[in-house]
């Protein structure tokens, strides 16, 4: 592959360039790196309450999420990401910690819904007054249950999180 | 035969337990006392012409300060041959807070006496397995007492692995956005 | 030398934990196997305990309404109107002829949303993965239906506390019409993938058996009853909105197995259809919501009206002491208390309210079906193998939300 002054690197996107003519692209390891990641969310389905049913709608033929990569798995072990759909109470709080040291890095955390995201309408003696106080969110989704729709831009907004990352997760690849 | 005269039956046979009958909306309640409540829910359990074989509900109720006897545990069967309901109070004290199980007669009290127990403290004696349900075994109190908080801050009586998984989502709630 | 039969074993306690990947919520099973036979069954809820009832007490009814939404929220319209049905009785609220025809309306289509929601995870627990993408699709069809009536999906609180929140629209019924055009086509599809299928027959037939006094001595209800035999439906034995006025069977199974009970959801199906049909043909004119309470006053309660005031008293013409005047009537007493029990698709919906005069309730108790076939799990599943308790599970059709409150 020889740059000479004739051929001159073609800027696709930002920070990318394809070299006409021959079958290279130049970029930084890094955007790779983070659209392999944003293409294929697999979250592992935490469905508590009422905003599971909207979750599981939104997993169907009506609101797609498999055209967006996103396939529910059942083990914490071999996911991405972790969807909080629901209320927490106290009693399965040292539950929903324990699944979460079992995810590998990198992870990341969606609050769907009020009750995961504050508690919701339940301020009550057995209830959680939000996820966060318990591990890092990094998306909170409002609504009650918040439509499909919703949880269709949360996942988008989390896609565009990843894309700006860099070293977040280790020095080492 | 009618609400009203089944209450009429059971004042005559156990005359003595029985403190009041009330009608309101066309629903008949009884409120007795708790010393003999499982011969009575024998007594209407196996009647043929009563023939309650449905236990609906079976639920306590907190009167703090508004009426001499705090608790009651409210009963109410289903004849699903005559088609008629009934509702049975039994008042419990506060400083005897226990009352006789009726899991013999019908089955699926079971639950429904666990959490009785479980939300105001009512112990029911002869009952296989009485553990809290749906508060965690070691709770401390019981919520639905009017004297129990409702809101979510419960300070020093806070359950233990509660705040245990707080002081550990702390620590990691520090994380550099880069 | 040893035979098979002088081998000690232990049995294996294994826990199908509250996070797991079947959708009915956070149930947690403590099981004990010995081989593949399951020797004692324990669940452990309260994974959702929310605080419901105790929340209730705090909250006027109207303000407590929403609170009855999320118990069962696959329907939950249901649990709107078993709400307001018992606060109607205590309050002694006349609810208008139109509000009673849509409310029925509404119980149906919810009643059809919940056994789409039904078959939908059963049959994906078991293992027919198509018949979950093809019920969620007309399923969307009935949120559809909801949006337009009132602008909610899921947890709508519509029907309110004499009648229903606003009046549907001529696009609404056209649509309605239409989808009990199109459903029982769409029934016939999800029958011919299952009904006739080796491997569900066999997984279904003779599995889960409860004999009928088993079942109402348990205090089953709903169509886990009906499967057993016993045909207590309380649209039937106690009717509310506008059940008496429509025609319609209760499908009772036999064998009192899943077979059965999933029989008698599909006849479900034709009849809810058959019962909105109806409906949309009779609907009346009129309100939607009752314009007042009249034998309600919310200083003395809801039995009495208010005493009026002593009249004065003017001394005789005589001069002699006036004549004191009469003594005040007695009041009611303190507490008055209602139990309604309503046919949500689970099963015996029950709301016992406890009112004490003032605008909120003194006790809301909220008997869940859910809850009581909870408890008979374990009487279902010992003897049994370990994959028949996936089918246990989703013949009882139960909601984590409903049974924890």
């Amino acid at each position: 592959m020889i740059i000479d002054g004739i051929t001159s690197l073609v800027e696709v996107e930002k920070g990318v360039r394809v070299i006409p003519g021959g079958n290279t692209i130049i970029a930084a390891v890094d955007k790779l790196v983070n659209w392999g990641r944003l293409s294929s969310i697999w979250p592992m389905t935490f469905g508590l309450a009422c905003c599971a049913i909207e979750m599981m709608a939104t997993g169907s033929s009506h609101y797609d999420l498999d055209r967006f990569g996103v396939v529910f798995r059942g083990s914490p072990r071999q996911s991405d990401a972790i969807i909080v759909a629901g209320t927490l109470t106290k009693k399965m709080s040292p539950i929903i910690r324990s699944v979460y040291d079992q995810m590998p890095e990198p992870r990341y955390v969606i609050a769907m819904g009020s009750c995961a995201c504050t508690g919701g309408i339940y301020n009550t003696y057995s209830t959680v007054q939000g996820v966060d106080l318990i591990m890092p969110v990094d998306i909170y989704i409002p609504g009650c249950p918040p439509r499909p729709e919703a949880l269709l831009e949360g996942i988008i907004k989390l896609q565009e999180k990843i894309r700006k990352e860099s070293f977040k997760w280790s020095r080492w690849r | 035969m009618e609400p009203i005269e089944i209450a009429e039956l059971i004042k005559g046979k156990f005359g003595s337990e029985v403190k009041g009958v009330v009608e309101f909306r066309g629903q008949i309640s009884i409120t007795v006392k708790k010393e003999r409540i499982l011969e009575i829910m024998s007594y209407l359990h196996k009647t043929p012409e009563l023939y309650f074989d449905y236990l609906a509900d079976l639920c306590g109720v907190d009167y703090m300060g508004k009426k001499e006897i705090r608790f009651e545990v409210v009963y109410h069967l289903l004849s699903i041959k005559y088609n008629k309901m009934i509702r049975i109070k039994a008042e419990v004290p506060e400083d005897d807070c226990s009352i006789d199980s009726v899991i013999g007669i019908w089955a699926g009290a079971d639950w429904h006496e666990r959490e009785c127990y479980d939300m105001f403290g009512i112990s029911f004696t002869g009952h296989p397995d009485l553990r809290r349900i749906l508060m965690p075994e070691d709770w401390d109190g019981y919520p639905l007492r009017k004297d129990y908080p409702l809101k979510s801050d419960l300070g020093e009586k806070e359950w233990k692995p509660f705040k245990q998984v707080i002081e550990i989502g702390k620590k990691n709630l520090v994380y550099e956005v880069r | 030398m040893a035979v098979i039969r002088d081998l000690k074993t232990k049995t294996l306690t294994i826990n199908m934990g509250p996070q797991h990947p079947a959708t009915h919520g956070v149930l947690r099973l403590v099981i004990e196997l010995d081989g593949e036979t399951v020797v004692k069954c324990k669940p452990y809820v309260g994974y959702l305990h929310r605080g419901t009832e105790k929340l209730g007490e705090n909250r006027t009814y109207p303000m407590a309404l929403p609170l009855s939404d999320r118990l069962d929220y696959v329907s939950s319209m249901s649990n709107n109107i078993g709400f307001c049905v018992a606060v109607e009785k205590l309050l002694g609220i006349e609810v208008p002829e139109r509000a009673k025809y849509i409310r029925t309306i509404m119980g149906e289509l919810t009643r059809i949303a919940n056994h789409i929601v039904w078959i939908a995870t059963h049959a994906l627990d078991i293992g027919a993965m198509t018949v979950f993408l093809y019920s969620m699709r007309d399923r969307e069809w009935i949120l559809e239906l909801y949006e337009m009536a009132c602008g909610a999906r899921l947890t709508v609180t519509y029907p309110r506390i004499g009648g229903v929140r606003a009046d549907v629209d001529q696009e609404f019924l056209d649509h309605c019409y239409k989808f009990t055009e199109e459903f029982p086509k769409r029934i016939l599809q999800y029958e011919t993938l299952i009904d006739q299928n080796r491997i569900w027959l066999q997984r279904t037939k003779g599995i889960g058996v409860l004999t009928a006094e088993e079942a109402i001595n348990w205090g089953l209800s709903g169509p886990t009853l009906r499967g057993s035999g016993v045909p207590y439906d309380i649209r039937k034995f106690a009717p509310y909105d506008a059940y008496d006025k429509v025609e319609f069977e209760v499908p009772v199974g036999k064998a009192g197995d899943v077979y059965d009970r999933y029989r008698c959801r599909m006849e479900e199906f034709r009849q809810s259809n058959s019962i909105i049909r109806q409906c949309l043909e009779k609907l009346p004119g009129g309100y939607v919501l009752a314009a007042d309470a009249p034998g309600y006053d919310l200083a003395t309660g809801p039995r009495k009206k208010p005493a009026p005031p002593p009249p004065k008293t003017e001394p005789a013409a005589d001069g002699s002491p006036p004549t004191p005047p009469p003594p005040p009537e007695e009041p009611g007493p303190a507490f008055e208390d209602v139990y309604v029990a309503t046919e949500v698709p689970k099963g015996e919906l029950g709301f016992y309210f406890i009112s004490d005069g003032t605008g909120k309730p003194y006790r809301m108790r909220i008997r869940a079906p859910s809850y009581v076939h909870a408890s008979v799990l374990p009487k279902m599943c010992e003897g049994s193998l370990v994959a028949d308790i996936i089918a246990n599970i989703g013949t009882i059709d139960i909601v984590l939300g409903e049974c924890d409150r």
